[in-house]
């Protein structure tokens, strides 16, 4: 049995930084476009979570960190939807494409 | 055993403006529900009188500078300049928005709330010593700019500006927050002063390529925050989609909190790394300079033409985060003080045109404004001159220290470029100035309303902002030297 290291997290969080990016470059449904853009925000809380094993017990900020990413981005999504459903009042659509009235 | 960790006075006394804006923002929202829709501007002077109290705070609260709360914060020089610009500038954007929220029958207390809201989190940027601290400020800003983006929430354009600036807002956070877990996973730590430590220090070793790769995953939030080339593209559009007292608060609270992070993020912790950041922060000011001058040349609408100027303008400022230098930190801070006083008036100006519903917001429907509201074009040309840059304006001083500072860190082609470029930007802003003097008004076009009292203060205030700082720019240049001296102590 291989321990898991640092490392291995380190490459998950990699893994879901990339699927996150590609999400929101590729997708056209804004609510999968917030889903990659939490999937970003987790690959950081690993990050943070794993970095702060490896600096020991007695490094604690990576976690406490971690803690207020999440909170942060429960606020976040709240805002987010609450906005795309202001959206979708007016204009009956959840994709981004159709999205257009001021030029990009 | 706790009682270490316990706060002391000093140190509450040092978060006061921060303590002061969050109560008076939750007073009114516990007092928004109980107040008729005819007494919601009682609301916005209860705004006014927390921002007004929290300035008072965060002048006195220099008075003993110093960290607070294990180093979460600090309060100098530089902290107190950008929590007293960023509380002035929503000072002036509740003194503006009376007039246009009452035009659209949408006055109510959560503009205000979001506003102080906003500002605080601009104040906790500022100051922010950490990291941890420096995220959730930016956050807290961001979020309640969101909504405000949004606020009238019937119109499909200020849906959708709302949208953009939230996704592309925070896609460009989660960047920032991938490179400071490297950052913390690289250094051990995440206080600005302690990273500066390590990354000096020569017995540890360090993966350079890591720390410089995470320094650019912050720059990505960051740049966003400031709207520089390339992640600039979001800011024409939710200029012109959000009310225009919002735009003016998003131009430059947001922009001026957004250089202060970057100032103290880059010289402070990446000092001694300047070599690996530099190249990537002199590209960017090139193309944020080149990209918002010749695109601001095709706009006919003022709004967009604006906010393709204040691209521009966050690319001279960039050319000051470029020298890595303290004369360049202090430049870049003299220049937002001046940006902030001119460009809230210019989007003051163009709320108070632009009508019901935002329609007049087209360069022709400035024709005439000379001979329809004489003392609204003068102002508005007073913002406009300096925007271009010419003397006995804040713009002026501001071009010229940055640029002078360019020099002597020998930047030679930024600076070329830099100025070639502001002489274009000259031909967009006299456009402006042009029609509203030398166009007569169209015949058969309903009276401008005339200037309320807020709408007025504010304007005058901008007014002699730009010019005080065009005429003695000494006593802020001086503060300002100083406290970007302390960055890269």
């Amino acid at each position: 049995m291989h321990p898991i290291t640092t490392a291995h997290y380190v490459a998950l969080s990699a893994a879901l930084l990339l699927i996150g990016t590609l999400g929101v470059l590729t997708r056209r449904n804004i609510v999968i476009i917030l889903m990659s853009i939490e999937l970003i925000l987790n690959a950081a809380n690993i990050n943070l979570v794993a970095f702060s094993r490896y600096w020991g017990p007695e490094n604690m900020n990576g976690q406490i960190f971690a803690i207020f990413v999440i909170t942060v981005a429960v606020a976040e999504a709240a805002v987010g939807l609450g906005i795309l459903i202001a959206l979708f009042r007016n204009k009956e659509t959840v994709q981004a494409d159709e999205i257009d009235l001021l030029k990009w | 055993m706790f009682a270490n960790y316990l706060p002391t006075g000093a140190e509450y006394f040092r978060l006061l403006p921060e303590m002061i804006l969050t109560a008076a923002g939750t007073l009114i929202m516990v007092l928004e529900p109980l107040t008729g829709y005819r007494r919601k501007r009682f609301l916005g002077h209860l705004a006014l009188a927390g921002l007004l109290a929290a300035l008072w705070a965060a002048v006195v609260a220099y008075s003993s500078p110093g960290p607070a709360f294990n180093r979460l914060i600090v309060v100098d020089g530089f902290a107190t300049f950008f929590r007293v610009l960023v509380i002035v500038v929503g000072i002036l954007t509740v003194l503006s928005c009376w007039d246009f929220l009452a035009r659209h029958k949408a006055e109510s207390g959560e503009f205000y709330s979001l506003i102080l809201f906003s500002v605080v989190g601009q104040c906790v940027m500022v100051s922010a010593n950490e990291l941890i601290t420096l995220f959730i400020g930016l956050e807290v800003s961001s979020i309640a700019t969101y909504v405000l983006a949004g606020y009238l929430r019937d119109d499909k354009r200020a849906n959708e500006a709302a949208l953009k600036y939230f996704l592309l807002g925070s896609f460009a956070t989660a960047f920032l927050l991938y490179g400071v877990a490297w950052i913390y996973g690289v250094t051990g730590t995440t206080n600005l002063v302690d990273i500066r430590q390590i990354l000096e220090s020569r017995d540890v070793i360090h993966p350079i390529l890591a720390v410089s790769t995470a320094a650019a995953l912050m720059f990505v939030g960051f740049a966003f925050k400031v709207s520089a080339a390339p992640f600039q593209i979001w800011a024409p559009d939710v200029y012109q989609g959000a009310p225009t007292p919002v735009a003016a608060f998003m131009s430059a609270g947001p922009k001026a909190a957004g250089f202060a992070i970057l100032l103290r993020v880059y010289l402070t912790a990446f000092g001694p790394i300047d070599q690996s950041w530099v190249p990537f922060v002199w590209t960017c000011a090139l193309a944020t300079m080149v990209i918002g001058n010749f695109a601001a040349l095709a706009q006919n609408n003022v709004k967009r033409l604006l906010a393709y100027s204040s691209i521009a303008h966050a690319g001279y400022i960039m050319v000051a985060v470029a020298t890595g230098t303290a004369p360049g930190a202090a430049a870049a801070m003299f220049y937002l003080a001046a940006y902030a006083f001119m460009n809230v008036g210019a989007f003051v100006v163009v709320s108070h045109i632009s009508g019901r519903g935002e329609r007049k917001v087209n360069i022709d429907d400035l024709a005439g404004l000379s001979s329809r509201q004489p003392l609204t074009a003068a102002l508005f040309s007073v913002f406009l001159l300096s925007l271009i840059g010419v003397p006995l304006t804040g713009g002026f001083f501001g071009k010229f220290y940055i640029f002078k500072a360019a020099i002597d860190s020998q930047l030679y082609w930024l600076t070329i470029l830099g100025l070639l470029t502001s002489a274009v930007a000259a031909y967009y802003y006299l456009r402006l100035i042009v029609v509203m003097y030398m166009r007569p008004a169209v015949d058969g076009e309903e009276e401008l309303p005339p200037l309320g009292g807020g709408l007025k203060t504010a304007l005058w205030a901008s007014a002699l902002g730009t010019l005080a700082l065009g005429i003695f720019p000494s006593a802020v240049l001086n503060f300002a030297g100083a406290s970007g001296a302390m960055l890269v102590r």
